[in-house]
């Protein structure tokens, strides 16, 4: 079994949401940030972690989430901008070793990679995935499915 | 020089005014259509409408060759991101952001990005200034380390009649000058103290309050 990781989810839409339960399912410590308290009922029954109502792009709501403690910590709120910003504040001043943000414009990638951000584009990821696709379909039928 | 201010409301537009009476070239990028509309009409500066913190606007409004970047929107993270571009992808000599919470101030400068907090900056002027009615005059000098005020003494204050040497001032405080009946005076121990005198007293921050307290009565 892998070793159980404190991890702090920014935003708990259906993409947070998601990640929290799947982590908790997993074991792990999970925190979730989120300023609208309806989303934590996308938790699942099961989800066994915090739950912390606020806005993470405040110092206050990322120490109740006790964020100098946490080993990894995943930003997906709808903005960019949150999401970069609560990215560098978890590596630069709560020291957290693994740090990534969804940035949804990737022209924003490439500069934040220079500060040492990991971000993840949910666009370049679906076209990738689009265009791999197109690429099977164009194979022969009963070629390898991905 | 070329200040790119990314923000709203009055703040904009009265430090766009004042920028361009000082004959400085000021671009502007707001989100809301119609305010860039009225804001067009109002001022002689270039307008755009978007998100300052998209690398495409800032290049519309010439970030390239900007000296300054202030972003003032209401939201802290867009600011942050604001000046990061500025500075990372343009090279924008200098960048400033508004800190609106004032706990930002202090992570935005870790970050590397020079902030601001209003609401540092005003409460400290309050504390300072409008709590005491007697302060004609403040002055911070030497990078804020030192300050220079100015109070009238009125008939009600515990200081009157007494000598200088006689106040139980606080260390690192100094009664520089005596202006009474319009005559400066560089005080002595032995000189007393008069309604009416005007002083103008040396303290640093950290004694500033207790200083004054003892000159104005005010419990603390």
């Amino acid at each position: 079994m892998k070793a159980s990781r404190f991890i702090v989810v920014v935003g708990c839409g259906r993409l947070g949401s998601q990640l929290a339960n799947q982590l908790s399912r997993e074991g792990h410590a999970v925190v979730v940030i989120d300023p609208n308290e309806a989303t934590f009922n996308d938790l699942s029954p099961d989800f066994s972690g915090f739950r912390v109502p606020g806005d993470a792009s405040q110092m206050a709501v990322l120490k109740a989430a006790k964020l100098q403690r946490a080993d990894i910590l995943i930003a997906t709120t709808h903005e960019d901008n949150v999401n970069l910003m609560v990215a560098q504040v978890a590596r630069k001043i709560f020291q957290v070793p693994r740090v990534m943000a969804r940035v949804f414009d990737p022209k924003r990638e490439t500069v934040y990679c220079r500060l040492g951000i990991r971000t993840i584009c949910p666009t370049s990821v679906a076209a990738e995935m689009f265009l791999h696709a197109i690429t099977e379909d164009t194979d022969p039928p009963g070629g390898p499915a991905a | 020089m070329k200040i790119i201010i990314v923000g709203g409301g009055k703040p904009l537009y009265f430090l766009c005014r004042n920028f361009t009476a000082q004959g400085h070239e000021v671009a502007i990028i707001n989100r809301s259509p119609s305010e860039c509309t009225q804001l067009s009409r109002q001022l002689s500066a270039l307008v755009v409408c978007g998100d300052g913190s998209d690398a495409r606007i800032l290049k519309d409004v010439g970030a390239m060759g900007a000296g300054v970047v202030l972003a003032i929107t209401p939201n802290d993270q867009d600011n942050l991101v604001i000046c990061q571009l500025a500075s990372l992808q343009f090279g924008v000599p200098r960048t400033i952001a508004l800190a609106n919470d004032p706990d930002n101030a202090a992570v935005f400068e870790q970050l590397g990005v020079t902030a601001f907090s209003t609401t540092h900056v005003v409460s400290s002027l309050i504390e300072q200034r409008a709590s005491l009615e007697q302060i004609t005059n403040l002055l911070p000098v030497g990078e804020g380390q030192v300050n220079v005020t100015e109070i009238l003494l009125d008939p009600g204050s515990p200081v009157i009649g007494k000598r200088l040497m006689d106040l139980h001032l606080p260390t690192n405080a100094l009664v520089a000058v005596v202006i009474r009946h319009n005559r400066p005076i560089v005080p002595r121990g032995p000189d007393d103290l008069q309604p009416g005198d005007r002083l103008v007293l040396i303290t640093l921050p950290e004694n500033h309050g207790p200083v004054l307290k003892v000159f104005t009565g005010e419990k603390p």
